[in-house]
């Protein structure tokens, strides 16, 4: 098996994958048990997100622990790991949504929701109802109310805005179609051009790619590479390594702290994949993510509903 | 036309029409959110919990509306605190909250010498009673329900529909809710006389419920719900008065009526859903054969 390189430790990177496996000895001398090397100064300054030895969960149980990781503007990222890794927690506390028991975090160079405006998160589609009477453009404008303020009612910019970013997924001619008709990957297009028809800086995705046709995803995907390229964040989680190992510059492999951080070429090596990507494991030397099937999600948050309403295509 | 002109010649009646046609309208505008969240049995919970506010009131003779919002009010909020910080599942806490505060309202009501009939019209509504400053008051109270709603309403939307996404997006969702619960608890006490404790929770769940066999689109949904809550609220009274019958009651019916029938023949109906179960069979049979 090809042992997946350390990035030189001297790249300074704060997104380095010092939380791979075979670290040289003098990287081990430096680093926590539980986390993840970083320069807190350099990649403070420079992060879009930025968590520092955060622990959250919910009531009694805990989600996630000791988590360190730096996300620099531009970045592709790629949530990975198995059922209850805390992925959607940890998507949550960076979109303000689960407060952190302790460790610091700052997103948008500010705390946790201080940014929200600039934040557009898109939640798993188990914890949409999709007999909600609203339609696709219903949805989508939902993307403009923060930048509307309170009194002010959707102009002509905002329908602007809402055509243009269904134009990008490819769902104009579906203005007026009521969500639930349409299939999981139209569900999971609508739900994208809400967040672009937000124009954020920071995309948090939860799930975006799961349940849906391989067109679909492509397209998402060149959709979302785009916005990376044009300096925006995004951070998707997913359970379809092939994706992250392919279309996503860095991966963020966790089990209830972070397990691995890097290029997704460097964390999810190719050869690892080929053969992990048939059974249910992924072996990172020595250390075991169990992948599952990729319909089932994170245990819900106390008080979310989730609705198992299957899609019509 | 005598059968309907004929009752407008007596003021209450006229007062009677205003306030029913206020309450069809603020209740089914709220409804829709009640309907949407599916906090039916919170908001019954709030009007049972008005009760003792009113018992109250009457025993020192200030007006019902003041006692009834006070009481309302204090629960729709501790209803959205314990559900949200005590360990209890949120239906187990209503319920506790719904039947101590309403047989608080029958305790102190038995402690009132002599039977008192106007008091036992606000459970069961007596709009006919309804005097001009207690009109005033409520239009007023319901004016201000759906100004605020008139001014939230993209964000009530949004929180209602996805409140993750609407919380990550800077909405604060959390003070949103309690406002709104505020809300839901003044639209029942702006409700207690047209139709009484017991019958308010059908006064708004009922017509958004029927809307919503009748059409897909958010905006459409509240505008057929407050037509359908006036016109009912209308008719029903106007039947009560021709029978000679209980008005709240009569109102209730008229929606219950109306659900029936849209339930039945909507294009979202029962019928509607059995034709539409064929044609997909059909298809799926089409699609095997290809």
């Amino acid at each position: 098996m090809d042992t997946p390189t350390a990035a030189p430790e001297a790249s300074g990177t704060p997104a380095h994958p010092s939380g791979l496996p075979a670290p040289t000895d003098h990287e081990r001398d430096h680093q926590p048990d539980h986390g993840h090397a970083l320069d807190p100064g350099h990649a403070l300054a420079h992060a879009d997100v930025w968590l520092s030895d955060v622990s959250a969960g919910y009531g009694e149980r805990v989600a996630l622990e000791h988590v360190s990781v730096a996300v620099e503007p531009g970045s592709l990222l790629a949530v990975v790991g198995p059922n209850g890794a805390g992925k959607s927690t940890l998507l949550k506390l960076m979109a303000g949504l689960v407060q952190p028991w302790s460790g610091r975090l700052q997103i948008l160079g500010g705390p946790a929701g201080r940014e929200a405006r600039r934040v557009a998160y898109v939640p798993q589609a188990e914890l949409v109802d999709w007999a909600f009477p609203v339609t696709v453009e219903d949805v989508v404008m939902m993307g403009r109310f923060p930048r509307l303020g309170r009194v002010r009612r959707p102009g002509r910019d905002d329908r602007r805005a809402v055509v243009d970013a269904l134009e990008q997924v490819r769902m104009a001619g579906q203005l007026r179609t009521q969500i639930g008709r349409l299939s999981g990957g139209q569900r999971r297009r609508v739900f994208l051009a809400r967040a672009l028809a937000a124009e954020p800086d920071l995309f948090l995705l939860d799930e975006p790619v799961t349940g849906i046709d391989v067109t679909t995803q492509e397209l998402l995907m060149d959709l979302l590479e785009a916005q990376a390229a044009r300096g925006k964040t995004v951070v998707a989680t997913t359970h379809d390594l092939a994706c992250a190992a392919q279309r996503f510059q860095q991966v963020l492999a966790v089990n209830r702290t972070v397990v691995a951080f890097g290029p997704s070429n460097l964390v999810l090596d190719a050869d690892v994949l080929a053969r992990a990507y048939g059974g249910h494991l992924l072996v990172l030397e020595g250390r075991t993510v169990v992948l599952d099937d990729a319909h089932h999600h994170d245990d819900a948050a106390p008080g979310e509903r989730h609705f198992h309403d299957r899609g019509q295509g | 036309m005598e059968l309907i002109l004929e009752p407008l010649r007596s003021p209450s009646i006229v007062y009677a029409l205003i306030a029913c046609a206020m309450v069809g309208i603020v209740c089914a505008v709220v409804g829709t959110y009640v309907v949407l969240r599916g906090i039916a049995f919170i908001g019954d919970a709030i009007a049972h919990a008005g009760f003792p506010g009113v018992v109250v009131a009457y025993m020192f003779g200030f007006p019902f509306y003041i006692g009834a919002a006070v009481a309302a009010v204090g629960t729709a909020l501790a209803i959205g605190y314990v559900s949200k910080r005590s360990g209890l599942r949120q239906d187990t806490a209503i319920g506790v909250l719904f039947a101590g505060t309403f047989a608080f309202g029958v305790f102190l009501f038995s402690t009132i010498n002599g039977f008192v009939g106007d008091l036992f019209g606000f459970l069961l509504g007596s709009v006919l009673a309804i005097g001009q400053e207690d009109l005033v008051a409520l239009l007023l109270l319901g004016t201000g329900v759906m100004l605020t709603i008139a001014i939230l309403w993209k964000e009530l939307l949004y929180a209602t529909f996805d409140p993750l996404g609407a919380a990550a997006s800077g909405i604060k969702v959390d003070r949103l809710e309690y406002l709104f619960l505020v809300l839901v608890a003044l639209t029942i006490v702006v409700s207690l006389q047209a139709v009484g404790i017991i019958l308010v929770v059908a006064m708004l769940v009922t017509p958004a419920a029927t809307a919503q066999l009748l059409t897909v689109r958010f905006t459409r949904l509240m505008v057929v719900a407050a037509v359908i809550g006036v016109t009912s609220a209308v008719i029903g009274l106007y039947a009560s008065y021709w029978l000679d019958v209980a008005s709240g009651a009569t109102i209730v019916l008229v929606q219950t009526l109306m659900f029936a029938i849209a339930l039945g023949f909507g294009p979202r109906g029962l019928l509607a859903r059995r034709r539409g179960h064929v044609e997909a069979l059909a298809a799926d049979a089409l699609e095997g054969a290809a």
